[in-house]
């Protein structure tokens, strides 16, 4: 392949410009005047990301100024929701800076709705405030752009580079250009993944036109996963997968609905639901189910079980609220800000919630670490609040020297969302700058041994495909290559029925996770035989490669967690209860970059705020 | 809703090429105009629609669960700060609303931190991030919380 080989040498790159790593070029410019600080972006920064459409609500404000909530209310909260199981001094950290970040987005422009009674910013809920946020990321994008050096915007960042001068530490990353072809290689100092979470590896309800109508983005192809664990750093909660209730067929968001606008759900017979499955829930997870407010998954648990009862749908009760002109016009923005695809089912279907109670579902699951869910890198907290097992020098370092995470790519760290990502990236920047002053006489060494592996590695896609097409007439089936959306579509296939999907009811267990692990194996296997026509296929297999280097953490840590913590995420059919005697502890994986064995630990939970 | 382009509208300017999240609006090489190279890819996010200068795109809903005949059309504009939706469903009835995008000219809210006096040796120290404590707006400063308070493994 003659592509060009672009070599850039820079003090802090960002992997991937979504909202955590636009706090990250903002911040470590502030302090890094001096740094060189480049930004590696898969799509165009301006509309990247989980945010890239827009959201109607910052989901994560504390309020302080207003003693609304501090930051170990957040801890209280995003805990109770994750079933105990969250990094409380990263939760805490976060949640104490989160504020300043809200406050210069209001001052950026992005438009905060005020209460007018109040004067203060416009509550959804008691965490979530509402905007008008449709430009939410193209705003956020421009602090990046006027902070870096250079945004690189078509980069498919396939790999971190390892510094050959000094062990378990990062140098760089290496990727192509989704446009040209070329190579790029970024020698760095130290590196700050903020690349997203992870769509598309569990089989979506809608398999044909409309399987990009996932609630998570389809871009959103686990790489925040994926480079940290091909560079040997540790993975926490991966087992963690969330599945959304949302509105049915365009998984329009609900916060609003429930919180402010006041509806309700039902099931198809017009009977409130939830309270009768109390018994049951408490004989599975104790006195959980008890606690305020009711666990996300929970709420998912006793719909589950309702409409196994044969009692579904279930509805969301809007005809009531939606008199009100007011809330009509806001339940109908909430979509346009941040899922217009929802109004389009509603309006291709005749469905105008004044009139008619829509139907709600349940999602097929994702793995992310924003939202009610905290998958990612087992990263160090600040020296401040952290205790000695969860601080090894710098705040949001993960365990490869030299590399940051933020937003999904960092576990424990639960209800961060849009705001707390890019906190974290802040953070995370603060700390990569420290980190290169403290090593500033290190050199790093990027052998050109190490480039020219990759690079073989990253075409060889391109190569499989050309040397092979034309041993068959047309069409796409090869005995010699499979294409990225055949693979993408054995991958979401395995992890939906042995890993807890929705064709199984989110159920698995000990043998069916350990076949999956074999499928997936072989999947592996047959992705060093995957074949791309052109460069935008190159991106699609790379992807793919990401999504299945995750997939099998998730089933990994899946097998390793002998209990059901979450249930309504899913369901260890071997261990229905949680327990809390052996279990309240969170999940700790490392995949030996080498041997790609996976090894797997408990680590203590510990508790920071009464 | 995946997107679709107009044939007499597009001019093949390349908008909607520069900024899909999902690389999946592209030029034909016959027709010289884009189009959605892979539908099932598409987010309906609305970001080629909300850039394209001819208003050659459109959406129509996902064959799998959208029945034909709506459609949901918009117009954002930077200079007056507001994005503008029109709703029409199947059976003809119509739904209109308009958003602010920003509270500021477009473009020039943001401060260059490369222009802000460099930050002290003791500030990189702290904890406090930039324009830290000041916006967060509170007496007292960045909260704390004492180390000694942690609790390993128990019920809360």
């Amino acid at each position: 392949m003659a592509f060009n080989t672009v070599h850039e040498d820079c003090d802090i790159l960002v992997v991937g410009g979504g909202m955590g790593g636009c706090g990250a070029a903002f911040e470590a410019r502030y302090w890094g005047r001096d740094l060189r600080i480049l930004v590696a972006e898969k799509a165009n920064i301006d509309r990247s990301g989980a945010v890239a459409q827009g959201l109607y609500a910052i989901n994560c404000y504390m309020g302080m100024r207003w003693g609304e909530n501090q930051p170990e209310d957040h801890v209280r909260y995003a805990r109770n929701d994750l079933m105990g199981m969250v990094r409380e001094d990263l939760a805490y950290d976060m949640a104490r800076h989160v504020d300043s970040a809200v406050h210069k987005f209001e001052e950026w422009g992005l438009p905060l709705m005020r209460n007018p009674e109040t004067g203060r910013y416009q509550r959804e809920g008691k965490w979530q405030i509402m905007i008008h946020g449709e430009s939410y990321k193209p705003i956020v994008a421009e602090a990046a752009r006027k902070s870096v050096d250079k945004i690189y915007n078509r980069i498919m960042v396939t790999h971190l580079l390892m510094d050959e001068n000094h062990p378990n530490r990062v140098g760089g990353a290496i990727g192509f250009n989704v446009r040209t072809g070329d190579l790029h290689v970024f020698k760095a100092r130290a590196v700050i993944v903020g690349a997203g979470g992870a769509s598309h590896i569990f089989k979506p309800r809608s398999v044909g036109e409309g399987m990009g109508r996932t609630w998570y983005a389809p871009w959103s192809s686990a790489s925040a996963y994926a480079l940290p664990i091909m560079a040997g750093a540790k993975m926490t909660q991966m087992e963690n997968r969330i599945v959304l209730c949302r509105f049915k067929d365009g998984y329009g968001p609900v916060g609003a609905y429930f919180l402010h606008l006041k509806t309700y759900t039902q099931n198809a017979y017009g009977e409130e639901y939830e309270s009768k499955w109390y018994d049951h829930t408490k004989e599975l997870v104790g006195e959980y189910i008890d606690h305020h407010p009711t666990p996300t998954c929970l709420r998912n648990h006793a719909f589950l079980q309702e409409v196994a009862a044969g009692r579904g749908p279930i509805h969301m009760v809007t005809t009531e609220a939606f008199q009100d002109p007011h809330k009509e016009t806001v339940g109908w923005e909430n979509f346009l800000g941040m899922t217009v695809g929802q109004a389009v089912v509603w309006a291709s279907q005749d469905i105008d919630p004044k009139y008619i109670n829509p139907e709600l579902t349940t999602s097929e699951p994702y793995v992310m670490g924003s939202h009610a869910t905290c998958s990612g890198a087992w990263a160090s907290g600040p020296e401040d609040v952290s205790p000695d097992e969860y601080f090894w020098g710098y705040n949001r370092m993960m365990t490869v020297e030299g590399l940051f995470g933020a937003g999904d790519a960092l576990g424990g760290t639960a209800h961060a969302f849009s705001s707390g990502s890019f906190t974290e990236g802040r953070l995370a920047a603060k700390a990569a700058v420290q980190y290169i002053r403290d090593h500033a006489r290190d050199e790093v060494r990027i052998s050109d041994q190490q480039i020219d592996r990759l690079r073989k590695e990253i075409y060889k896609p391109l190569e499989t495909y050309q040397v092979y097409r034309n041993e068959i007439v047309a069409g796409s089936v090869s005995p010699h290559y499979i294409l990225p959306l055949h693979g993408l579509q054995r991958l979401e296939k395995i992890m939906d029925e042995y890993v807890g999907g929705i064709s199984v009811n989110y159920m698995t267990n000990e043998p069916l996770l350990k076949m999956g692990l074999e499928k997936l194996r072989i999947l592996q296997e047959d992705l060093e035989s995957i074949g791309a026509e052109d460069l935008h296929q190159l991106q699609r297999a790379w992807e793919l490669k990401h999504r299945a280097i995750a997939s099998e953490c998730v089933t990994q840590h899946t097998l390793f967690r002998r209990e059901t913590r979450w249930p309504g995420y899913y369901y260890r059919g071997d261990f229905m209860k949680l327990d809390d005697d052996n279990w309240h502890v969170l999940t700790v994986s490392r995949r030996d970059p080498e041997s790609g064995e996976w090894t797997l630990e408990k680590a203590p939970v510990y508790h920071l705020i009464d | 809703m995946p997107t679709f382009v107009y044939m007499t509208r597009c001019d093949g300017c390349g908008h909607c090429v520069d900024i899909c999240p999902s690389d999946i609006m592209h030029i034909d090489p016959t027709y010289r105009r884009a189009l959605n190279i892979e539908p099932n890819m598409c987010w309906e996010c609305y970001s080629c629609v909300k850039a394209c200068p001819q208003n050659a795109i459109d959406c129509r809903g996902y064959a799998d669960f959208a029945p034909l005949g709506h459609s949901v059309r918009v117009r954002r504009e930077e200079e007056k700060g507001t994005i503008s939706w029109k709703i029409r469903f199947r059976d003809g009835r119509e739904k209109n609303f308009v958003s602010p995008i920003t509270t500021k000219p477009w473009g020039q809210a943001i401060e260059r931190l490369a222009d802000l006096p460099a930050p002290s040796q003791a500030e990189i120290k702290s904890p406090l991030l930039c324009f830290e404590p000041d916006a967060l707006l509170v007496d007292g400063g960045l909260p704390a919380v004492s180390k000694d308070k942690f609790k390993q493994g128990v019920y809360y």
